[in-house]
């Protein structure tokens, strides 16, 4: 027996839409097997991970507010991946953000009269915080030709320590009894809530906003266009006179500043301070989300929102259930799996045929 | 006297440089052979996490690195199912392959934490490992230190004494003319990242039962990705990535001693420099060789299927 692969002339639309929800299901079957070995009653499970959550209006905002960052990030990364660019430093990127938006945000601390433009301020210095760490891998790429996909996860590990150091360090509240914290913001350097007495913030409608900005750049305009060539045919847009070295600082940069805005939206929304640690991991799920969104900005909105179903479900099942977070990762990383697995159907005939190894042809 | 302290700063160097050397080794191959897997980290995590448990419910050293490479091979043989059997983007399972591997290992590794073992038993012999200056750094290492030597030995053999390492590297190379040629490009790929799954979970066994005989979640630190980087830096040379890994496992411990030591620099700072020279040595490199473009495999990353 082997697996035979024919490409298709074209891309099916139907398989290609179809292939993630089978993924998905596939996902969720053997998540249940998973659940079922830790002596977890599968059912029980799927209502805690899936149901229970969108069924309380806290539950409902902390669905949204995981995905605002995850759907910021990865339809940043979109634009990356598109182009066979691997930018896999975002979490990176998201932390310099936040740092940095946080720091104008402490430095700030108890400013007097006119205090509208703190807000602005801290938003466009984590964006651009994202964007200056993502040219570090970009430059050297373009430059010396080193691989990015190394460089940017190298600097994941920088970004993590450098911020360990900060909030511990020079950034930290000389009142704060020595917690390892800065002050928390004044108002003006919060996001306003979108509600009184709820957590949903005004991140959430940045994020979305982005999303919808991004689809239009993809779909309406020659950049956009410039992307997509580049991703489905290095070589034709060579010939299209589209520079790779501008391609990939273009890229890099959208990416970094959607990762740097997301990391301070989250600083100045829902943590409100600069700790050691900003992120669960947000930049590396975001990850999983752009390609469960098929690398499309409204496919990423949905993923993101499953994603983030998953997640909360995940710290509910380990309270009610007792099943451990790392569960959640796994099917997360088997998720992602799958769903590049299921692209197969997309783009090849796919048959079984009896007999040895296939034989070459012209 | 002067003699044995700088033996027992090298003997941390090996001992630091080991775990990076065994997954490079595996890593080299599945790349000679045009498959680039990055989850070196999540399966470089899972060994050590299911060697850990193997070790403590068998009590056998041995028993857990064979589970701890077993874990490896497993999570690598999805990963050859994925990128070889379906063409699915490598770069992109790679990834899930490395959340996947770290979340299983939380898994695998939850009711482990906190425990502590005897580190593996390092040679003993009566004369040799006794000799001033050199006897514990030549004869008196654990058996994972010998492994990787002999990995390195018999990587460089393989790939460039044999038949076989011949294949490997010209499927690396072109695999549609290998193809053409009527080897079996898909099954020889397939292999490669099983070696090198195997290699990656025994680097992640070293880590929890040698190393710091204890399981402590994500505790490989960015390991599996150094290893990624060092077979880079070597240019896919086996003798270069041992020397490579010395030089980080050097980096490592001059960073533990400047710790120590309390240079005034702040722990973090400290703590990035890995991350920082790993970096630096690809930039160097890059400088190094302007000319003569790349020396990776041609056909590294891209995918292949028969009919194309």
């Amino acid at each position: 027996m082997r697996l035979d692969l024919r490409p298709r002339s074209r891309r099916s639309p139907l398989l290609a839409a179809l292939s993630p929800v089978l993924a998905f299901a596939g996902a969720v079957f053997i998540g249940g097997i998973a659940v079922a070995l830790l002596g977890v009653s599968p059912a029980a499970a799927f209502l805690t991970y899936f149901v229970t959550p969108l069924s309380e209006v806290w539950s409902l905002q902390e669905v949204a507010l995981k995905a605002a960052p995850l759907a910021l990030i990865a339809t940043g990364l979109a634009f990356c991946y598109r182009a066979n660019l691997w930018n896999i430093g975002a979490e990176g990127q998201f932390v310099v953000g936040g740092l940095a938006g946080g720091w104008v945000g402490v430095a700030t601390h108890g400013s007097e009269g006119f205090t509208l433009w703190i807000l602005p301020l801290m938003l466009l210095v984590g964006t651009l915080a994202g964007v200056a760490y993502a040219m570090i891998p970009a430059l050297l790429k373009v430059r010396l030709g080193v691989s990015e996909i190394l460089t940017s996860l190298m600097l994941v590990y920088v970004a993590e320590l450098l911020l360990d150091y900060m909030a511990r360090g020079p950034l930290r509240d000389p009142a704060g009894y020595n917690f390892p914290q800065s002050v928390a913001f004044d108002g003006a350097a919060r996001l306003p809530y979108l509600a009184e007495g709820e957590t949903l913030h005004a991140g959430v409608l940045i994020a979305f906003g982005a999303v919808a900005l991004a689809t239009l750049v993809l779909t309406r305009t020659l950049f956009g266009f410039a992307v997509r060539v580049v991703g489905a045919s290095p070589r034709a847009a060579r010939f299209a006179g589209f520079s790779d070295a501008r391609m990939t600082f273009a890229a890099f940069a959208i990416s970094g500043g959607a990762a740097g805005l997301a990391g301070i939206a989250e600083v100045a929304g829902r943590i409100g301070q600069l700790q050691p640690t900003i992120s669960p991991g947000y930049g590396f799920t975001a990850i999983i989300v752009a390609f469960l969104g098929r690398l499309s900005p409204p496919g990423i909105l949905v993923a993101a929102l499953v994603i983030a179903l998953t997640t909360i479900g995940g710290e509910a099942a380990q309270i009610d259930l007792k099943l451990p977070l790392d569960l959640t990762r796994a099917f997360q990383g088997l998720l992602l799996g799958l769903v590049l697995g299921a692209d197969v159907l997309a783009r090849f005939h796919v048959r079984l045929v009896p007999g040895g190894p296939a034989s070459p042809r012209a | 006297m002067s003699l044995d302290i700088v033996q027992m700063v090298l003997v941390t160097v090996v001992s630091a440089a080991t775990p990076l050397i065994i997954a490079a080794m595996g890593e080299l191959v599945a790349e000679r052979a045009g498959v680039l897997n990055l989850g070196v980290e999540g399966m470089m995590v899972l060994g050590a996490a299911v060697g850990f448990a193997v070790a403590v419910e068998t009590g056998s050293t041995l028993l857990g690195a064979v589970g701890g490479a077993g874990a490896g091979l497993a999570l690598s043989a999805l990963f050859g199912l994925l990128t070889v059997g379906l063409a699915a983007n490598q770069v992109a399972s790679g990834l899930a392959l490395t959340i996947m591997g770290l979340g299983l290992s939380g898994l695998a590794g939850a009711s482990y934490v906190g425990l502590k073992r005897e580190p593996a038993p390092h040679l003993h012999i009566p004369v040799l490992s006794d000799l001033p200056g050199v006897g514990r750094l030549l004869f008196g290492a654990d058996a994972f230190v010998y492994v990787a030597l002999a990995l390195v030995a018999g990587v460089s053999w393989f790939l460039w004494r044999t038949r076989a390492g011949l294949t490997l590297r010209a499927i690396g190379d072109d695999h549609t003319a290998t193809h053409a040629l009527g080897l079996p490009v898909r099954k020889v790929r397939f292999l490669a990242v099983l070696f090198g799954g195997a290699c990656a979970g025994l680097a992640g066994a070293y880590l929890s039962l040698a190393y710091t005989p204890f399981w402590a979640p994500a505790m490989t630190a960015g390991r599996g990705w150094i290893a990624l980087a060092l077979v880079v830096f070597a240019s896919w040379r086996p003798l270069r990535v041992a020397a490579g890994a010395l030089l980080f496992g050097g980096t490592t411990v001059l960073q533990l001693h400047a710790q120590a030591a309390g240079l005034g620099l702040p722990g973090q700072a400290l703590s990035a420099l890995p991350y920082i020279a790993t970096i630096l040595a690809l930039v160097l490199l890059s400088l190094g060789r302007r000319q003569g473009g790349s020396l990776a495999p041609a056909a590294l990353g891209r995918d292949f299927t028969p009919h194309r």
